[in-house]
C-alpha cells in the first residue's frame, strides 16, 4: 500500500460519557467517517474523511461530539504552512488540478469591515422605523432617461421593462444540478415570499418551479443548459452570465455522475455525461457581440424582460462595466472575489478577481463620470454576510444586492466547502436522493423568509438612524460612509472619507 | 384530535425519534442517564428502513383498537381517545402486540410487560417528543 502523506485534517472527539451509542452521527455521515463496533459495543471514527460539516455534531443528541483540527502538525514553517504542503502532497497523489469550493476562504482585507456608517444626531432626528414609513422597495433596470408630457400635459413614462423588489436583496445564481431540487424549491418559495427573485443558474428551470417564474431571474450562460423558449419565457429577467466571483475566467463542469434524469431533462443534456460550460460564451468577444446576445433575448421575450449582464470584479471592471451599460442591458450583476462556488480550481479561487466593495466603487464612479448610472441598475454579489454589508453596498451605490452563502447557510450549510464532493451532509450541494431528503423545503424556505425579514429590519433600523427614510435616498449616498483603518488610495477608490473627517 | 403523523418524503431513517421516545418515557431526566450503563429502555415509535424509503410507525390510536378488545386483564383503555396502558394490571401476555393491525405495541426492555405511545400524555414532554426531536419535520402532531 502506498503511503498516504495527507495528515487528516480534522479530529472526531467523541465523549464516551455522553455517547449512548445510538449511531445517528454513523446513519447522518455521508463521508462514513463514523462505525459502529459491535464487538466492542463502541463507536468508532476515522476521521480521514471528514470535512468538518457539523452534521453529526449538530444531531448528536446527547452532544458527545465534538470536530476540531487536528493537533498532530507537521513542523511548523512561517513559509510552507501545513496547507500548502498538503496540497503539494494531494498533488504529487493525484497529478491533477485543486478543487475547493464555496468562496475564497483566504483572509484578504474585507472592507465591509472598514466601512463605519453615519447616524443622526441632534441637527438631522433619526426615523424609527417601527413607528414611520420607511421603504425598501427598490426597481431595477433601466431609468426614464428624461420627461416628456403628452397633449393633456401628463407625464409619458418610457416603457423600459423592469423588477420590482420588495427588498433589496435577491437570491444569486446556483444551477439545478450544483444544487438540489429541495434547495431550488427552497429558493424558489422564499423569492415568492418575500416579493423578490431567486436566480435558476446556469442549469435551466425545472418543470415544477415553472409556476414561481414571476419570481425567477433565468440565466444564459456559456454553455446554454436548458435554453429554449419557454424557459426564457418563464422568468421575470435574463441573466447573462459572463463570469462569476469565485472563478473568473474559468467556466463549469458538473460532472456526469450528478446528470441523472431530472437534471438531464432540465439541462437538455444526455443522462450521465459532463455538463461543460466553456470559459467565453463562444459567440462573444466584444461588446458589440454582447449587446447582439442581448438584443436578440429581448427580441426572443418580445422586449418584456429586463436583461441582466453578470460578470466576476476584476481588474477592469469598471471598463467593461461601462461597456455593459452601452450594450443594452438593463441591469449589471457584479460578483466579488470571495462569492461562492460549487467547484472551482483552488488556485483561481483563491488568486484572482478583486474585492466587490473596490469594485462597486469604481463602477458606480465610473457610469456616473460619464453620465450613463441611469441606463443600468448595478447588482454586487460575492459575501455580502449582513444586513449592514447590504447598507454599505448600497451606500457604495447598489440598487440591490445578491446573496447565495448566505442563503445557504440558512438552509442548514456550515462551510464545510466539500460542494464538489457531491456528498453534502445537509442535503444542499448533492443529487443523492438520500441526501436530497434531508432538506424539507416547508423548513428551509421559512429559515430563508426569516433570514431576508430580520435583515429588511436592521436595514430600516440602520436606515432610520441616519435620518433617511428610503432606499433611495441611501442608494449612493457616500457621505454615509467612512473609513476606517484604510489608506488614502482605498478610501479614494470607496470614494469616501476617513472616520474623523 | 390531534395524532403523531408521519411523512416518508422527510424521513431520513436517523432514528433520532427512537432515542427521545425511550428517554423521555424512561423516567430518567436526560437522555445520557436514560442510557447509562448499557441501559437500552424501549421506544413506542419504531422506525421501519429500506434502502430508499423510511418511516415511524407507532401507535396509530386506531378508532377499532383491537388491542383494546383483546386485553384479557383491563389494562389498556381508551381515555379521551388516547390509547393507554395500565402497566400495573399489564401481565404480559402480549395478545394486543399480535392484534395490532400496525405492529405498533413494543414489548418493554424486562419482557414481562408492553410499551406504547400514549402521546407523551402521562410523562412531561407537552407535545410528543419524537415530534420535537425530528430533525426534518418528518413526524407532526397535527388534527387531520
Amino acid at each position: 500500500m502506498a503511503i498516504n502523506y495527507m495528515n487528516p485534517l480534522f479530529e472526531v472527539v467523541r465523549d464516551p460519557d455522553r455517547c449512548i451509542k445510538c449511531r445517528v452521527c454513523e446513519r447522518q455521515c455521508a463521508n462514513e467517517v463514523h462505525h459502529y463496533d459491535p464487538d466492542l459495543d463502541r463507536m468508532i471514527s476515522d476521521e480521514t474523511t471528514c470535512v468538518d460539516c457539523q452534521r453529526c455534531v449538530t444531531l448528536c443528541p446527547t452532544r458527545a461530539l465534538k470536530i476540531r483540527p487536528n493537533e498532530n502538525q507537521f513542523r511548523e514553517n512561517g513559509n510552507w504552512s501545513q496547507q500548502i504542503m498538503d496540497e503539494v502532497y494531494k498533488q504529487a497523489g493525484s497529478g491533477g488540478v485543486l478543487l475547493s469550493a464555496m468562496g475564497n476562504p483566504r483572509e484578504y482585507p474585507v472592507y465591509w469591515d472598514k466601512i463605519l456608517l453615519n447616524a443622526s444626531q441632534v441637527t438631522n432626528p433619526p426615523i424609527d422605523p417601527l413607528r414611520e414609513p420607511m421603504e425598501t422597495k427598490t426597481f431595477l433596470g433601466k431609468k426614464d432617461q428624461s420627461i416628456s408630457y403628452d397633449e393633456n400635459g401628463r407625464p409619458v413614462f418610457e416603457k423600459n421593462p423592469y423588477l420590482e423588489l420588495d427588498v433589496p436583496i435577491m437570491f444569486s445564481a446556483m444551477s439545478f444540478g450544483s444544487i438540489s431540487k429541495n434547495a431550488h424549491e427552497s429558493l424558489a418559495r422564499a423569492a415568492e415570499e418575500l416579493g423578490t427573485y431567486y436566480n435558476t443558474g446556469e442549469g435551466g428551470l425545472h418543470k415544477d418551479f415553472y409556476k414561481y417564474g414571476a419570481n425567477t431571474i433565468c440565466q444564459v450562460a456559456s454553455g446554454r443548459f436548458g435554453v429554449f423558449k419557454d424557459y426564457l419565457d418563464a422568468g421575470a429577467a435574463i441573466e447573462i452570465k459572463m463570469g462569476q466571483g469565485a472563478k473568473p475566467g474559468i467556466g463549469g463542469h458538473l460532472p456526469g455522475m450528478k446528470i441523472n434524469e431530472e437534471i438531464s431533462k432540465t439541462r437538455m443534456i444526455p443522462k450521465g455525461t459532463d455538463a461543460i460550460s466553456p470559459a467565453p460564451h463562444h459567440d462573444i468577444y466584444s461588446i458589440e457581440d454582447l449587446r447582439q446576445l442581448v438584443l436578440s433575448l429581448k427580441e426572443a421575450t418580445n422586449w418584456e424582460k429586463p436583461v441582466i449582464v453578470k460578470i466576476a470584479a476584476v481588474h477592469n471592471v469598471a471598463a467593461i462595466a461601462s461597456g455593459i451599460a452601452r450594450s443594452g442591458a438593463d441591469i449589471i450583476a457584479i460578483d466579488g472575489y470571495r462569492g461562492g462556488t460549487g467547484a472551482a480550481p483552488t488556485r483561481i479561487r483563491d488568486n484572482v478577481g478583486i474585492p466587490i466593495e473596490l469594485a462597486l466603487a469604481s463602477v458606480d464612479q465610473r457610469l456616473r463620470d460619464e453620465g450613463i448610472r441611469n441606463n443600468i441598475s448595478i447588482v454586487v454579489g460575492g459575501s455580502v454576510r449582513c444586513s449592514a454589508d447590504v447598507v454599505k453596498a448600497v451606500a457604495l451605490g447598489a440598487d440591490a444586492v445578491y446573496i447565495a452563502t448566505a442563503a445557504l447557510l440558512a438552509m442548514g450549510c456550515h462551510l464545510c466547502r466539500s460542494c464538489n464532493t457531491g456528498k453534502c451532509n445537509w442535503g444542499i450541494a448533492t443529487q443523492r436522493a438520500d441526501l436530497v431528503k434531508r432538506l424539507n423545503p416547508d423548513i428551509a424556505y421559512k429559515r430563508l423568509v426569516n433570514l431576508v425579514h430580520a435583515w429588511d429590519h436592521e436595514i430600516k433600523e440602520m436606515m432610520g438612524g441616519m435620518g433617511i427614510n428610503s432606499l433611495e435616498s441611501l442608494r449612493g449616498n457616500r457621505l454615509m460612509l467612512r473609513g476606517i483603518g484604510l489608506t488614502q488610495k482605498e478610501l479614494d477608490i470607496l470614494g469616501i472619507m476617513h472616520a474623523g473627517e | 384530535m390531534k395524532k403523531v403523523y408521519v411523512n416518508e418524503d422527510w424521513c431520513l431513517g436517523c432514528h433520532l425519534c427512537e432515542y427521545t421516545c425511550a428517554a423521555a418515557n424512561s423516567g430518567a431526566p436526560d437522555m445520557i442517564k436514560a442510557f447509562a450503563g448499557g441501559k437500552k429502555p424501549v421506544s413506542r415509535i419504531q422506525i421501519e428502513e429500506s434502502s430508499t424509503v423510511n418511516f415511524a410507525v407507532q401507535c396509530r390510536h386506531c378508532e377499532a383498537h383491537p388491542c383494546v378488545k383483546g386485553c384479557i386483564a383491563g389494562a389498556l383503555s381508551v381515555q379521551d381517545g388516547v390509547i393507554v396502558c395500565d402497566e400495573e394490571k399489564c401481565v404480559g401476555c402480549y395478545t394486543c402486540v399480535l392484534s395490532c393491525p400496525f405492529g405498533a405495541i413494543v414489548i418493554d426492555e424486562g419482557g414481562h410487560k408492553i410499551r406504547k405511545c400514549d402521546l407523551c400524555t402521562r410523562n412531561s414532554q407537552g407535545e410528543p417528543a419524537c415530534v420535537k426531536a425530528c430533525p426534518n419535520n418528518a413526524i407532526v402532531f397535527e388534527e387531520r
